[in-house]
């Protein structure tokens, strides 16, 4: 090619400059942003707060006030033993982000494990995605369902359920993020140099890997409400009386034609949680990695 | 003088970014003859392409608003045509071959698809009748073997056989005009003349005018006949090859030409301008070169200059340097 | 093959996940320990970790995927009596999703960050933030009860007449399918807005074709290859699903059955039909896969 020589470097570089410390400020211009962190950032309040909000204990049942649709005294109304329902959907709040973030946390940790084993040792790799291949051969949900069931309706058992479930997904992306991290001229570089695999490791793949499995949780998230939500509603998930989402909506149900108000209210609140982390994952998406856009 | 076949008039273009709309390219006027060859030169960000996609409008239209100016093909504004009207030219009056063969071509159809395609589109030709005339448009931008190359799918082909389906795409409706963005830029030097050559001829053959985009002002000194100069957007000198390079007047242009390597000579190295162009952001008062120029003087920095006439055939955006020279010739 | 493996020795611990006597937890609480001696030798619990899972295996090689506890049935005999229904629903839903997840992603791709991007987006973010029980018993309520459009519950097998499948399976398959259209929706916007930036289409454009052939043949080709890739999650989605709107419709097909094999401790008819659907996704990803290869002549070709 023959080159004119103009000593030009791309003009998009220097569009580009102002982009390194802004991404907090251009996530807080982000409208998305904006609407999911503050319905999540309430909801957790509200989470928090439920014992000193609530106006009465969750369970507690005063029958003469049974049924009582929404109106100043019960907010959300009663239910059949006239338990106040804005009270256990406060208290179903507190459940559901638990049960949420705990999935994230653990299957976060195992992803980027994983992972990066994977990534990083041939031989360990065909032996960890194989394993993860089969785990996603059941659908999410199912096997989840299953090992819920195995290991008895606890709180404990829906977490280890869905971590399981969802880990697949965030090994895949781990690994993915990894390998390409690991053709990097840099940390080929510091390969060459001398550097140790730990140091490696830390220091260039698994921060790299950070981004794409941060915004992949934030919808693994939403998933682990809402599987949450669907599993206590099935019965084998959180079980009454303790008031979760899923199971205020199970107990609703035979009564959903006269008293609407016992299911309705819990329903709109798993929506909402679920509403604002995706979109907040859409919003990471768009701001820290372009590339996520496509989605898997 | 007759109506040239494209005439574009003080054309501006602006890109929508987060903050607003940016100006790409400013008051941009050429023109390009019928039979004529005319080479648009300019580095990266110069807007040359800019204006290129502007005749067809190919610009993604959310982005893109063109507040003012004209272009005018065979004396009608193809700005304010209408949709089927722009359709009705494209491909069939003015045709474009781009600068990447590689990702030009749609990977999941065949070249036969993509080729009678246009011929469907604008002479009704299908089955059997446009076969024949792929494989006779194949042979004629040299492809050897056309018949069988003609089921293949773009990704079996080398880099400039695919620009060769590219060019016979284009020329596949005989159009008047074939605008030619950075033809040879993505493809290796034997390729490339090879390229320019079968250009050369397919113009000649079927008496098209070509504007012909490109940042090697040694491509255009080879192929044009008339050269524009852009600079950040704007037109600084347009002028006939010989004369452009006999006596450039915008200091532009000289370092332009400074920089072309010359094969006879045993220069060391390439002269550069120093300095990088500017982008569409970037507010400078007055002429936008100003920075970079060897010759600046001190009022080049407040009044924007004009295009102005330097002698027949010959203008420039550089009212010191004109002065300079109508002096010297006196 | 060695997913197959792998698939059969998870279905294989998921009762050794049972915290301490298998034997006892599936006889019950009021057992006798003579009952639960007969279901310790029926599963044959009684024998070595590696020997009941060298059983498990040969069995599996010759299809037997074990046997109900409740049902008196094999797990493939009632696996396949409920099929029709599962399929039915899955098929149905799928059926609505594509062509509609497809054409309102490359509607809010090609008029991206129009107000019609916007209204498209939001729809598929409710699809896929709105818990589907939740909208299901909604549905049941003003459709069912309120309107009487559709049965509120049952199915009826297509040999009763199209008409009739149609109309036990229509609310239950629509619901399923909001999920999976605002999840194909979004999928497809960013597959299109990917494909719709690329040189071809502008390509095609200076061709002189239409918006609609540019957009509906050149980039709708290109994005079907990335949505063709999304196939195998939604039919995931799409079986996951139909577990719990199987439960709310009152449908009898193999969700419903898992759930209430669950809540009888029938642990080894859940271990079979999970096998059955693991295998099943397997080879669901198999012909994804060949889909895949043929729909990119890239792939095809090498």
């Amino acid at each position: 090619m023959t080159d004119v020589g103009i000593g030009a470097p791309a003009t998009a570089a220097a569009i580009a400059a102002p982009r390194g410390h802004g991404t907090l400020r251009r996530l807080l211009r982000h409208r998305s942003f904006l609407i999911g962190f503050t319905i999540i950032a309430l909801l957790a309040i509200l989470a928090l707060l439920a014992p000193l909000i609530a106006p009465v204990d969750p369970s507690a049942m005063r029958v003469r006030f049974r049924f009582r649709p929404p109106q100043a005294a019960f907010w959300f109304g009663t239910d059949q033993f006239g338990r106040d329902i804005f009270t256990r959907v406060l208290y179903g709040t507190r459940i559901s982000l638990f049960v949420g973030f705990a999935v994230c946390v653990v299957s976060g940790l195992c992803s980027a494990i994983l992972g990066v084993i994977a990534a990083q040792f041939r031989r360990l790799d065909s032996a960890i995605m194989r394993l993860m291949d089969a785990l996603m051969s059941f659908p999410a949900i199912l096997l989840a369902l299953g090992i819920a069931a195995a290991l008895g309706p606890r709180v404990s058992s829906v977490i280890i359920a869905l971590t399981v479930a969802y880990i697949p997904a965030g090994v895949r992306i781990v690994r993915a993020a990894a390998l390409t991290v690991r053709e990097m001229d840099y940390v080929q570089a510091a390969q060459v140099s001398g550097a140790s695999s730990l140091r490696i490791v830390l220091r260039h793949i698994l921060p790299n890997c950070f981004s794409p499995l941060l915004v992949h949780l934030t919808f693994i998230f939403a998933y682990a409400m809402l599987a949450e939500a669907a599993l206590s509603f099935l019965g084998v998930g959180i079980q009454p009386p303790i008031a979760s989402w899923g199971n205020i909506i199970a107990e609703g149900r035979d009564y959903a034609t006269q008293a609407w108000w016992v299911m309705l209210f819990p329903g709109i609140a798993i929506s909402l949680a679920a509403l604002s982390l995706n979109l907040l994952g859409d919003a990471l998406g768009d701001m820290l990695d372009p590339r996520l856009k496509g989605g898997e | 003088m007759a109506v040239p076949l494209l005439s574009i008039r003080n054309l501006t273009v602006q890109f929508r970014v987060d903050t607003g709309w940016v100006t790409a390219i400013d008051d941009v006027s050429l023109d390009v003859g019928t039979g004529d060859c005319v080479g648009v030169v300019g580095e990266s960000g110069s807007g040359k392409s800019v204006t290129a996609l502007s005749v067809l409008q190919l610009h993604d239209r959310v982005t893109t608003r063109m507040p003012s100016g004209s272009i005018l093909y065979q004396g009608d504004d193809l700005l304010r045509a209408k949709g089927s009207t722009m359709r009705r030219i494209r491909g069939s009056e003015i045709a474009m071959i781009f600068q990447d063969p590689m990702s030009s071509l749609n990977p999941v159809l065949t070249v036969a698809d993509q080729i009678s395609e246009t011929l469907r589109q604008h002479q009704g030709l299908t089955g059997a009748a446009a076969r024949k005339r792929v494989i006779e448009l194949l042979g004629l931008v040299r492809i050897p073997d056309a018949a069988r190359r003609a089921d293949d799918y773009p990704h079996r082909l080398s880099g400039g056989m695919r620009q060769r389906v590219m060019i016979a795409m284009a020329i596949a409706c005989k159009p008047r005009l074939l605008i030619a963005d950075e033809p040879t830029t993505a493809l290796d030097v034997t390729i490339q003349a090879q390229i320019l050559e079968l250009l050369r001829d397919l113009r000649r053959e079927l008496s098209m005018s070509v504007m012909l985009i490109s940042h090697d002002l040694g491509v255009i000194a080879e192929f044009a006949q008339r050269v524009v100069v852009m600079y950040a957007g704007r037109v600084v000198e347009d002028a006939p090859v010989t004369q452009l390079f006999r006596r450039p007047v915008h200091p532009y242009t000289m370092g332009l030409i400074a920089a072309v390597p010359a094969l006879d000579s045993d220069a060391p190295r390439l002269t550069t301008i120093a300095g990088r162009i500017p982008g569409p952001q970037e507010i400078i008062p007055g002429c936008r070169f100003s920075p970079r120029c060897a010759l600046v003087l001190q009022g080049c920095r407040e009044e924007p200059p004009s295009m102005q006439m330097v002698s027949d055939g010959q203008s420039a955006r550089c009212p010191p340097r004109i002065q300079v020279l109508d002096v010297r010739h006196v | 093959m060695p997913v197959i493996l792998i698939i059969s020795i998870l279905a294989f611990l998921l009762l050794s996940l049972l915290p301490g006597d298998p034997a006892m937890i599936i006889a019950g609480d009021q057992a006798s320990p003579a009952a639960i001696e007969q279901v310790r030798r029926q599963l044959g619990l009684d024998r070595s970790f590696l020997e009941q899972l060298g059983i498990w295996l040969f069995n599996l090689a010759r299809g037997n995927f074990g046997s109900s506890l409740i049902l008196n049935q094999s797990v493939l005999s009632a696996v396949g009596e409920r099929l029709p229904v599962t399929l039915s629903l899955a098929a149905l839903s799928i059926g609505f999703t594509i062509p509609v997840g497809v054409f309102l992603g490359s509607l809010a791709a090609y008029f991206r960050r129009t107000w019609i991007d916007s209204a498209v987006m939001t729809v598929a973010l409710l699809g896929v933030s709105i818990p589907a029980f939740w909208i299901a018993i909604l549905g049941v309520i003003l459709f069912s009860v309120q309107l009487g459009w559709v049965p509120s519950s049952g199915f009826a097998p297509i040999s009763q007449g199209v008409g009739r499948w149609f109309a036990s399976m229509a609310l239950p398959a629509l619901i399923l399918s909001l999920f999976q259209i605002g999840f194909l929706a979004r999928m497809t916007r960013s597959a299109m807005l990917d494909v719709l930036s690329q040189d071809y289409i502008r390509t095609a454009r200076a061709k002189g074709l239409s918006e609609w052939r540019t957009v509906g043949k050149h980039a709708l080709r290109n994005a079907l290859i990335l949505i063709i890739t999304a196939t195998g999650i939604l039919l995931s989605a799409a079986i996951g699903g139909s577990v719990i709107i199987e439960q709310v419709f009152a449908l009898p097909g193999i969700g419903r059955m898992v759930v209430q094999a669950i809540m009888a401790r029938d642990y080894p008819l859940v271990q079979g039909t999970m096998l059955i659907l693991g295998f099943t996704f397997v080879m669901i990803n198999l012909i994804v896969d060949i889909l895949y290869t043929l729909a990119d002549p890239r792939v095809r070709h090498d």
